[in-house]
């Protein structure tokens, strides 16, 4: 896997951050997606108890997590699916490769996966001599543009109706238009033969039930029903995390998602599959595979607080809602989960060594964790990873997380015990070389970031604590004279 | 917030954290505080030795630090009066994180007892003292940023709104996407200068868009932030300059004025 973007951070947030056509249209998606969302639930009370029904059924599938994944891989194989374990990314890859290698598969149709995406499946089989094709509109775009998704559902957002316009001309042919119907039409006739000549579908997976061993997929276009349904083979990939207990557990959790992400109060197409085609059924694939990826996410499981990581059922919500990922799109991010959750979780996946100014890169504002339709409190693991990064809690030094204490450098860690011992002590606190010293001893040569678009703080001529003195002394001096006027009296 | 907090009735006493920006830089807005609540017939009391909650160090990711001065703070309130925060982001550390921070440690029972008294200034003032105000001042049009502790962290929202709606001659005028944070959050507008531009250069945007001639904050972040950039902006002609005030001093100024 070659996770590593080619720059760093603050490059690629420059480069965001300057180019208007991105601004534009990431805020006006942005603002479009917000809206729905909160159309969809017109009732706050009704929300927040969906939200808490819905945290309730991720915490008790995670809490019951090893059982579960047991009862599903012997309940999918009963059914005659064929489960797989992937420690990591390249294993999945190789798994899925191997399935294909046993078809003779050169083509490959693919629904929409963010684990693929995870794994860089298409380049993977691409080496290996494997035509992989995205069929989700936004994906296949992307993949036109040899790009990755910015968005985790709406992967194409970041480009407009022009820009895709002129795309689809230069890599296809197809007229110039701003009549969205005609490319989509377009573009579902360039699939439709792909369909037909696949050998393997590939798709990812919303809900995986452990109880009756049934895999859904969420999806809005039929391009998930065609994936798993036309070729022979279909592989399902998905993350460890994705499964559920109970089928009553589905409803509450996809009204939840698809609100939470398009306003969508159901989408068009939800697909529930549950075996290979029986005879005498006239559909279906004749072999089914669900490969379950792990690639750091035991390891999350394993900490009590950041277990809440992985509760997440990829709405996309926290993105819509997040002002930072608003103004940089989610490529800037250089992951594959790009806004408040890539910040919580792409850390595990990569190592904070790798992430380190994910967790940040955020005003802590808690938009994310308000929307999030699991309750996952994002803020919350926000500062956590911080904590991580500079090993800064002596409470987690025998923590999981990879890269823990990767930022941590000596004159940060100077600073802060310095202010420690200066603000444990309130004399010392008071006498001390007074505020502007505090100030610019925090971000010793910072002042000039903030005042690149900010005048300098002002500092007061005297402290609270210096005019609450004065005026106590006042007021003493004031009482005093008036008892000894009564005294003279 | 989904839950509803319950409020006391008035006390006879509060102690008074002023916050460590509060201190070095709008020692007004604490004074106004402070006379607000003197005003409603309370005793106020100031601990000196009072410094910074903690937060800072905190949302860096140095615990270990921030336990230290927290632990600090923790001593100031031995009495069992309301805290009173002029800071929503201060006090959303105080009450929120406080017990998470000390947890399994020799102070959690403490601190869970003070987080249990926390109450941030506007908060307090109309929940609790349930403060009528008379508007002494000329006709004016307000904007209100309300921070993003005090709205997500703190549940109050409606609360800066709802003061100044006891204003007579304050006409309260709402900038777009008024939830939407400043782009401040500390230590982030200093480590990541270029998003944290972005944020507050729309957030200064839609705020003289209102053609507010003021805006006020509960919180001095936010203020420093906001007006910082507005100053920035207005020196070099680009927009109009907006007075900026905590809430608290623009409360206390205008009941106050004879």
């Amino acid at each position: 896997m070659s996770h590593n973007p080619v720059q760093s951070f603050h490059p690629r947030v420059h480069e965001a951050i300057h180019n208007p056509q991105i601004r534009a249209n990431f805020r006006k998606a942005m603002d479009g997606l917000m809206d729905k969302r909160l159309a969809a639930f017109p009732s706050d009370d009704d929300l927040q108890k969906m939200r808490d029904l819905a945290a309730s059924i991720r915490l008790r599938a995670l809490a019951k997590l090893p059982e579960l994944l047991e009862k599903l891989e012997a309940n999918l194989t009963a059914q005659g699916i064929q489960v797989h374990w992937a420690e990591n990314g390249d294993q999945a890859c190789k798994i899925i490769l191997e399935i294909c290698q046993r078809h003779n598969a050169k083509s490959v149709i693919k629904g929409k996966s963010m684990v693929s995406e995870e794994m860089e499946l298409n380049h993977y089989l691409a080496e290996h001599g494997i035509d992989a094709l995205e069929s989700d509109l936004g994906e296949y775009i992307v993949q036109l543009a040899d790009e990755t998704p910015s968005h985790i559902i709406m992967p194409a957002i970041h480009k407009n109706t022009d820009q895709i316009s002129d795309l689809m001309h230069e890599k296809t042919g197809t007229n110039k238009s701003r009549d969205v119907e005609y490319l989509t039409a377009e573009a579902r006739q360039q699939l439709r033969e792909r369909f037909e000549k696949a050998d393997v579908g590939v798709s990812g997976v919303n809900f995986a039930v452990a109880e009756t061993g049934t895999l859904c997929l969420v999806e809005n276009e039929g391009n998930g029903r065609l994936t798993t349904t036309v070729p022979p083979v279909h592989i399902a990939v998905t993350g460890i995390e994705k499964v559920v207990e109970n089928l009553e557990d589905v409803a509450p959790l996809l009204s939840l998602l698809t609100r939470s992400a398009t306003g969508q109060h159901i989408t068009t197409y939800f697909n529930m599959i549950s075996s290979p085609r029986k005879e005498g059924e006239l559909d279906g694939p004749d072999e089914v595979h669900l490969v379950l990826v792990d690639s750091g996410r035991s390891n999350i499981y394993q900490d009590d607080e950041l277990l809440d990581t992985l509760r997440c059922i990829r709405c996309g919500a926290c993105m819509n809602h997040c002002p930072v990922y608003t103004r940089i799109g989610g490529h800037a991010y250089g992951y594959t989960y790009p806004g408040p959750i890539g910040k919580i979780l792409m850390p595990h996946m990569v190592g904070l060594e790798d992430a380190k100014d994910l967790p940040s890169a955020s005003t802590l504002c808690g938009a994310c964790g308000e929307v999030c339709p699991v309750r996952i409190p994002i803020p919350k693991l926000l500062v956590r990873l911080r904590e991580e990064s500079v090993a800064g809690d002596k409470q987690h030094d025998n923590s999981m997380v990879r890269g823990r204490g990767s930022k941590r450098n000596t004159t940060e860690t100077l600073i802060w015990k310095g202010w420690a011992k200066m603000h444990k002590h309130g004399g010392l606190y008071r006498i001390g070389t007074g505020a502007a010293t505090v100030f610019k001893g925090l971000m010793p040569n910072k002042i000039g970031a903030w005042t690149n678009c900010r005048t300098a703080p002002k500092l007061a001529a005297s402290t609270l604590h210096e005019q609450v003195k004065a005026r106590q002394l006042a007021q003493a001096k004031v009482q005093k004279e008036q008892q000894k006027s009564e005294g003279e009296a | 917030m989904s839950s509803i907090k319950l409020y006391p009735p008035k006390p006879e006493k509060v102690y008074f954290y002023g916050t460590c920006l509060v201190d070095m830089f709008y020692p007004e807005a604490g004074m106004a505080g402070i006379q607000l609540l003197e005003r409603e017939g309370i005793e106020v009391i100031f601990p000196q030795d009072q410094t910074c909650c903690g937060q800072p160090a905190y949302t860096s990711g140095y615990h270990d630090q921030a336990r230290e001065v927290a632990a600090a703070q923790l001593k100031l309130f031995p009495q069992d009066y309301p805290i009173v925060l002029p800071s929503g982001s201060c006090a959303g550390m105080m009450r929120e994180h406080y017990p998470e921070l000390f947890a399994g440690q020799p102070e959690a029972a403490l601190a869970e007892n003070v987080a249990s008294r926390i109450y941030e200034l506007t908060e307090f003032l109309l929940h609790v003292c349930h403060m009528q105000i008379e508007d002494k001042g000329e006709p004016i049009k307000v904007a209100m940023h309300t921070s993003c502790s005090a709205r997500r962290e703190m549940g109050l929202g409606e609360v800066g709104p709802a003061l100044l709606k006891k204003m007579g001659n304050v006409e309260v005028v709402e900038q777009a996407r008024i939830k939407e944070c400043c782009g401040f959050g500390g230590a982030f507008s200093v480590r990541h200068p270029e998003i944290s531009e972005a944020m507050v250069n729309d957030k200064v945007k839609a705020i003289t868009d209102t053609g507010a001639q003021q805006l006020v904050s509960g919180d001095c972040g936010c203020l420093m932030n906001i007006m910082g950039a507005n100053e920035f902006q207005a020196q070099q002609g680009l927009v109009q300059e907006v007075k900026g005030e905590h809430i608290a001093s623009f409360l206390w100024r205008r009941s106050n004025e004879s």
